[in-house]
């Protein structure tokens, strides 16, 4: 049986007077690929960054209800979110490599982090770059800028650099929507392998990708976290209609 | 039919624009070039040869003075008003308000203030100082604004990556954006020199016109553009005036250049 890595209760979100999230239990567990599925605007990017406070970098967020990682609210003042963000790395929707050499991108979370030993940053860069399986494309061009490479692998440099600080969970925004097919297809199978060392949280737009790569799904609309589960549950037999007619592609 | 009128229209409009300024250009230079010669760089400047030498160096001096003191205070403000300021509070509007109003200033106003202020008020005199605090107030506003324009044109996500690693405000600043903005800031900076070099409302108040390279701060001097004021204006040295300008047009280009080069290296890293 899995532990439980993240406990979210009653969380409620407002951005300025509009409330995007509403009153979202959930549990992720450790070593398992949780799915957040759902309709454009129905909260689960916006609930995904709340599990890293990224929202604590737009003014008008306002958020209610707690956050629990290992045990500890992560909205509790005296959590150091700089130290939050490194646990809960985060890959984002479009790749966002930095305009620098692709060594400097994998070395730039070690170095945040107060690594400056050369040889230290060769094997983290070496051992990120191949835990996101783009080593053998890059090992001979570490120096070339990082936003030269194609889109899937700049996406997969973008999982590397995550993976440099050592987080304990990945988030991941819809990290295959701006991808093609063959590059989805290497990401997918490299979040089936990040599991059995990460915990990992990902948004997708895809209910083939969340039945493929997740074990378990919620499914949000409006706001509202309508059902959890196992994605073996949820995908067979959903015990909210919403729930089946989203997935049976009803709306949406 | 009226695509053919039009593209007519359009080569006149390109014609004239090159055209004065091929003409401007030739002029000068034709009349410029013949006394550009070795006397016209003498180290000290006489009333035979009105050596330029001086007034080019004067010039750098100026031009170095004042981006010592703009370049800083001009980045962190525009770094505070994009990165930390909320946007929408009263200071940041006074301070666009303000910024937008000094950039449409007319420069014989700095020199009148200038005046005022720093060679009667301070009691600076006509000197290197006067002429660099005056030049640094007027070239404060174009590197703000630059650089607040190259900071937020910075993608968000790439803020966004350097967060969700971990790194701190300062850290993303300094690491991420400020070198994805540097062209930006460069390129604004180049044309506060461009503005410098080409001033002499400003500076014959401030500076003055001495014809010595001045070797202290309180002293005075002339810029090259005053320079070429002043020998136009007091009759004796015209075609010398032409040569001072050849000399300006040259060190435009060359900078024009150079910040070109520079930018060009930046983006490729």
């Amino acid at each position: 049986m899995h532990q439980k890595k993240m406990k979210i209760e009653n969380l409620n979100l407002w951005y300025g007077d509009f409330q995007a999230l509403y009153a979202v239990n959930l549990d992720i567990y450790e070593n398992q690929v949780t799915a957040l599925i759902g309709p454009s605007g129905c909260g689960k990017s916006t609930f995904l960054k709340t599990l890293n406070r990224m929202n604590d970098l737009v003014p008008t967020a306002r958020i209610e209800g707690k956050v629990e990682f290992d045990g500890q609210n992560v909205y509790n003042p005296e959590v150091d979110v700089n130290e939050l963000r490194k646990k809960i790395g985060m890959v984002f929707q479009h790749p966002n490599p930095f305009p620098k050499s692709i060594y400097d991108n994998i070395a730039y979370g070690p170095r945040t982090h107060g690594i400056k030993d050369t040889h230290q940053l060769d094997e983290i860069v070496e051992r990120s770059l191949r835990q996101a399986a783009i080593w053998d494309e890059v090992k001979d061009h570490l120096d070339r800028n990082a936003q030269s490479i194609s889109g899937g692998q700049q996406q997969r440099i973008c999982i590397a650099r995550a993976l440099a600080v050592e987080p304990e969970i990945l988030l991941m925004d819809e990290p295959t929507s701006a991808l093609d097919p063959i590059s989805t297809a290497k990401i997918e199978d490299l979040v089936n392998k990040l599991k059995e060392n990460y915990t990992i949280v990902i948004v997708t737009h895809n209910m083939q990708q969340a039945s493929r790569i997740s074990d378990r799904t919620a499914f949000f609309l409006n706001g509202y976290l309508k059902e959890s589960g196992e994605t073996r549950k949820i995908f067979l037999n959903p015990e909210k209609e919403e729930t089946e007619n989203y997935i049976s592609g009803r709306f949406g | 039919m009226k695509t053919k009128g039009l593209r007519i229209l359009v080569n006149i409009a390109a014609m004239i624009t090159f055209g004065t300024l091929g003409f401007l250009l030739l002029f000068i230079l034709i009349k410029g070039i013949p006394y550009v010669n070795l006397d016209f760089f003498s180290k000290t400047y006489t009333q035979q040869n009105a050596s330029v030498l001086p007034s080019l160096l004067t010039t750098l001096m100026v031009v170095a003075g004042s981006l010592l003191f703009a370049t800083p205070i001009g980045v962190f403000t525009a770094i505070y008003l994009v990165e930390y300021a909320n946007r929408k509070s009263t200071i940041v509007k006074i301070i666009s308000v303000a910024i937008d109003t000094l950039a449409a200033v007319p420069s014989i106003v700095y020199g009148l203030f200038g005046f005022l202020m720093f060679v009667t008020a301070l009691n600076f005199g006509f000197s290197l100082i006067g002429g660099i605090l005056t030049t640094t107030i007027m070239i404060l506003p174009l590197i703000i604004r630059s650089t607040e324009e190259a900071l937020i044109a910075v993608n968000p996500s790439l803020r966004e990556a350097s967060y969700g690693l971990g790194a701190g405000k300062l850290r993303t600043i300094f690491n991420v954006v400020l070198p994805v903005a540097m062209p930006g800031i460069l390129s604004g900076i180049i044309l506060a020199i461009g503005r410098i070099v080409g001033e002499s409302a400003a500076l014959i108040y401030t500076l003055g016109s001495a014809t010595i390279l001045p070797t202290s701060l309180g002293q005075s001097g002339r810029t090259m553009a005053v320079h070429m004021y002043m020998l136009a204006q007091e009759g004796l040295h015209v075609n010398q005036a032409y040569a001072t300008g050849v000399v300006l047009i040259v060190i435009v280009l060359i900078l024009n250049f150079i910040s070109t080069k520079a930018s060009q290296h930046l983006q490729k890293q």
